[in-house]
């Protein structure tokens, strides 16, 4: 075979591959169709094959969970050290062991933790250590239910993968709730949110084809401006919390996600090298052999 | 296993008394050497891209099982923790969870060249049926693996699945409870399902054992589809090393470069994010959608307004592929010399295709703008319902109508005598001098 038909013959394959992969790809937003409005873009620093967390943006996005989101939602699969691995809101170079990160040590110092002691059995409260996991805000799953109107708060571990959208799904949905239109009957214990999945037909009063987009979410909205103090200045817009608390949620849910990308930018660079050679000892073991 | 005569000659003393006892070595020194029709293009990498994805699939998965806890308290919990605390657990998590799609994406496209080229035809008829066997057992694989880490389309995709076994009449009910091992989905359900995920790859990879002894007895096929005879051996052959290990490779690694843009940069990308959900079985996601890979047998199963029949078709859209080599009247192997049952084929892939983007549609949903047309018996003619009618009939019918039919009616294109004739370069004949360099270079 010569070089042009040889490589047209690739081409056609890479053609197809391509096109398979993208059939797949397109199936996917086709099946979050449905629901809320076009999200919002927090125009998030480690979106993109290249991009990185902001650590002020991941300790602001902490402290943001810390003092509003955790009194009623948990988040189970997380430890203390977590936040000091490497990518993470308290990550110390000069300090690798996360158990020994003395931000970390002191954030875990402040909260207590249920444990049983070890001379008597009997159950006590302790300072959590770096080992331990967030605490749970409420002791069991029926109670989280019967404190928030039968539904209980989803744990926030993965919300950033368990939504299509992720971190600009919550940005959005933390920035949605937006004054119902008059001809909207909101239901008793929910609240009218833009970027919330539903369908509001049964609820609107007003013309049958403008319908608004959005649906009803048991969580009134919990941002406040300057709710939270931020040590480092800025200024705690509901804007501004939302997006640090929807980066520091994408952060938890996929924390190796930054030196994953990156150890994926050597593994390409290998092998397209690679995948050079290869093809030239092709040329090279096929030259003179008519295929 | 191969028919071609053995050039391996062991030269060490250990190599001749392990030779007279378990030619092992020169059995492997015969597969490599083993006579290759040297037209093969690119569409025959698939296999060796294949082999790769198996042994990628056992070797994660075996290490993702000592992590792993199949319950259905902890097993949510246990796939997350690979991912955060087990060294490198992330990337061996989500090369398993893609591998699948991308072992799906190669086996598609594996088959789509046999279908092309006549791969299933006298006398290859038992490569086909085993790479049917084989094919079955991995859709089977990735639905019980697609289970285990225990996220809301895991639980809800396995209750409508195993649903369908308990619409069989009469012995469906009773299959069904055996097959989860109680009433509703629960631990039981959980733990066979890890036991038989664990079992099925190592029966695949069994069976592609047997699909290799096949392949190498019957020989392999090529693109122009005639058999090369004993005497143009020389001519129109090559040793399948270094030749394909180095076109094979090359392959490979541009299949790993697909692999790995999914694996490191977007990992999710072809998941459905209700997984990352712990299962609830009191609360029914809004779509159950299998994965990309199983859409177009979904689609068909919808497309029956009769459950049992809905799963008939389903099986029967599988079952249609293991008769294939007597479906086919046409004496001529490569739809290359075959230009009325190449449209159709092309029509066919559209199809396939088409079933997929259907299988992810909501059934009630128009295709075209959201207009109301007509109810045709149970459902609006502008609907996915109607369209994955409309595909489903065309699916079936290549292979019981247009196969038979056209291959009987058609007049093919003139055959060429040699696979050496249609090549462009026009030498038919390995020079000397060439097969010297290349065994120096090899």
């Amino acid at each position: 075979m010569t070089l042009k038909t040889s490589m047209h013959s690739m081409k056609k394959t890479l053609v197809l591959i391509a096109a398979a992969a993208g059939l797949s790809l397109a199936a996917g937003p086709a099946l979050a169709s449905g629901g809320g409005h076009a999200l919002r873009d927090g125009g998030f620093s480690f979106e993109g094959p290249f991009g990185t967390f902001d650590q002020g943006q991941l300790q602001r996005g902490y402290k943001v969970y810390r003092e509003v989101c955790s009194a009623c939602h948990s988040m189970n699969l997380m430890h203390f050290r977590t936040l000091a691995e490497p990518g993470g809101p308290f990550f110390d170079a000069h300090q690798a062991n996360p158990a020994e990160n003395r931000f970390v040590k002191a954030l875990a110092k402040e909260i207590q933790v249920p444990d049983i002691d070890t001379e008597t059995g009997e159950p006590v409260m302790r300072d959590a250590t770096p080992a331990d996991r967030f605490p749970n805000p409420y002791p069991n799953a029926t109670a989280a239910a019967a404190a928030n109107g039968g539904a209980a708060p989803p744990d926030l571990s993965v919300m950033a993968k368990a939504r299509h959208g992720g971190a600009n799904y919550i940005y959005s949905l933390l920035t949605g709730y937006h004054a119902p239109p008059a001809e909207l009957t909101i239901r008793p214990g929910q609240n009218y949110n833009v970027y919330m999945a539903g369908d509001l037909t049964p609820f609107w009063k007003g013309d049958a084809a403008h319908v608004p987009a959005g649906g009803f979410i048991a969580m009134p909205n919990p941002l406040r401006a300057g709710q939270v103090t931020y040590d480092d200045g800025t200024e705690a817009s509901v804007d501004q919390m939302s997006k640090d608390v929807a980066a520091y949620i994408a952060w938890a849910s996929d924390p190796k996600q930054v030196q994953r990308k990156q150890a994926g930018v050597g593994v390409m660079i290998f092998l397209l090298l690679f995948a050079g050679i290869t093809y030239m000892s092709y040329r090279r073991i096929w030259k003179g052999v008519a295929h | 296993m191969s028919d071609h005569e053995s050039t391996y000659v062991p030269k060490t003393g250990v190599e001749k008394w392990l030779d007279s006892r378990l030619p092992i070595v020169r059995f492997g020194a015969d597969y490599m050497s083993l006579p290759t029709p040297k037209n093969l293009n690119y569409w025959w990498t698939f296999g060796g891209i294949l082999a790769l994805c198996l042994v990628t699939q056992i070797a994660t998965g075996i290490v993702l099982a000592m992590h792993y806890v199949p319950n259905t308290e902890l097993a949510f919990a246990s796939v997350e923790r690979i991912m955060r605390d087990v060294n490198s657990g992330d990337l061996i998590r989500y090369t398993h969870a893609n591998g699948a799609s991308m072992f799906f994406v190669a086996v598609y496209l594996h088959m789509l060249r046999g279908l092309y080229y006549g791969s299933y035809k006298a006398p290859r008829e038992m490569i086909w049926i085993v790479g049917c066997v084989i094919f079955f057992l991995m859709i089977a694989t990735a639905f019980l693996g697609y289970v285990l880490p225990w996220g809301q389309m895991s639980y809800w995709g396995a209750e409508v699945i195993t649903n369908l076994i308990g619409a069989i009449p009469l012995i469906g009910e009773p299959i069904l409870i055996w097959l989860r091992g109680g009433p509703a989905i629960d631990n039981a359900t959980l733990n066979r399902f890890f036991s038989l995920h664990y079992l099925l790859p190592f029966v695949i990879a069994g069976c592609v054992v047997l699909h290799l002894w096949a392949l190498h007895h019957a020989g392999q096929g090529n693109p122009v589809g005639i058999l090369i005879p004993k005497d143009r051996e020389k001519k129109d052959m090559v040793p399948f090393h270094p030749y394909f290990t180095v076109k094979d490779g090359f392959a490979v690694i541009l299949f790993l470069i697909l692999f790995a843009l999914f694996v490191f940069f977007m990992p999710n990308a072809l998941g459905h994010a209700d997984n990352y959900i712990p299962a609830n079985p009191l609360q029914t996601p809004a779509h159950i959608v299998p994965e990309w890979y199983m859409l177009p047998f979904y689609a068909i199963l919808r497309a029956i307004p009769d459950k049992f029949g809905g799963v008939v078709a389903m099986f029967g859209s599988i079952g249609v592929l293991f008769i294939l080599p007597w479906l086919d009247t046409s004496k001529v192997r490569s739809m290359r010399y075959r230009p009325t049952m190449r449209t159709f084929f092309i029509i066919f892939v559209l199809v396939g295709m088409g079933l997929g983007w259907c299988g992810a549609q909501l059934p009630d949903a128009p295709v075209v703008g959201s207009f109301k047309t007509f109810i045709l018996i149970d459902g609006d003619l502008n609907s996915y319902l109607w369209l994955t009618r409309l595909f489903t009939a065309y699916y079936f019918a290549f292979f019981l109508i247009i196969l038979p039919v056209v291959g009987l009616k058609e007049t093919p294109l003139a055959i060429p005598a040699t696979i050496s004739e249609p090549v462009l370069s026009g030498g038919d004949a390995m020079t000397a001098a060439a097969a010297a360099s290349a065994e120096k270079k090899g």
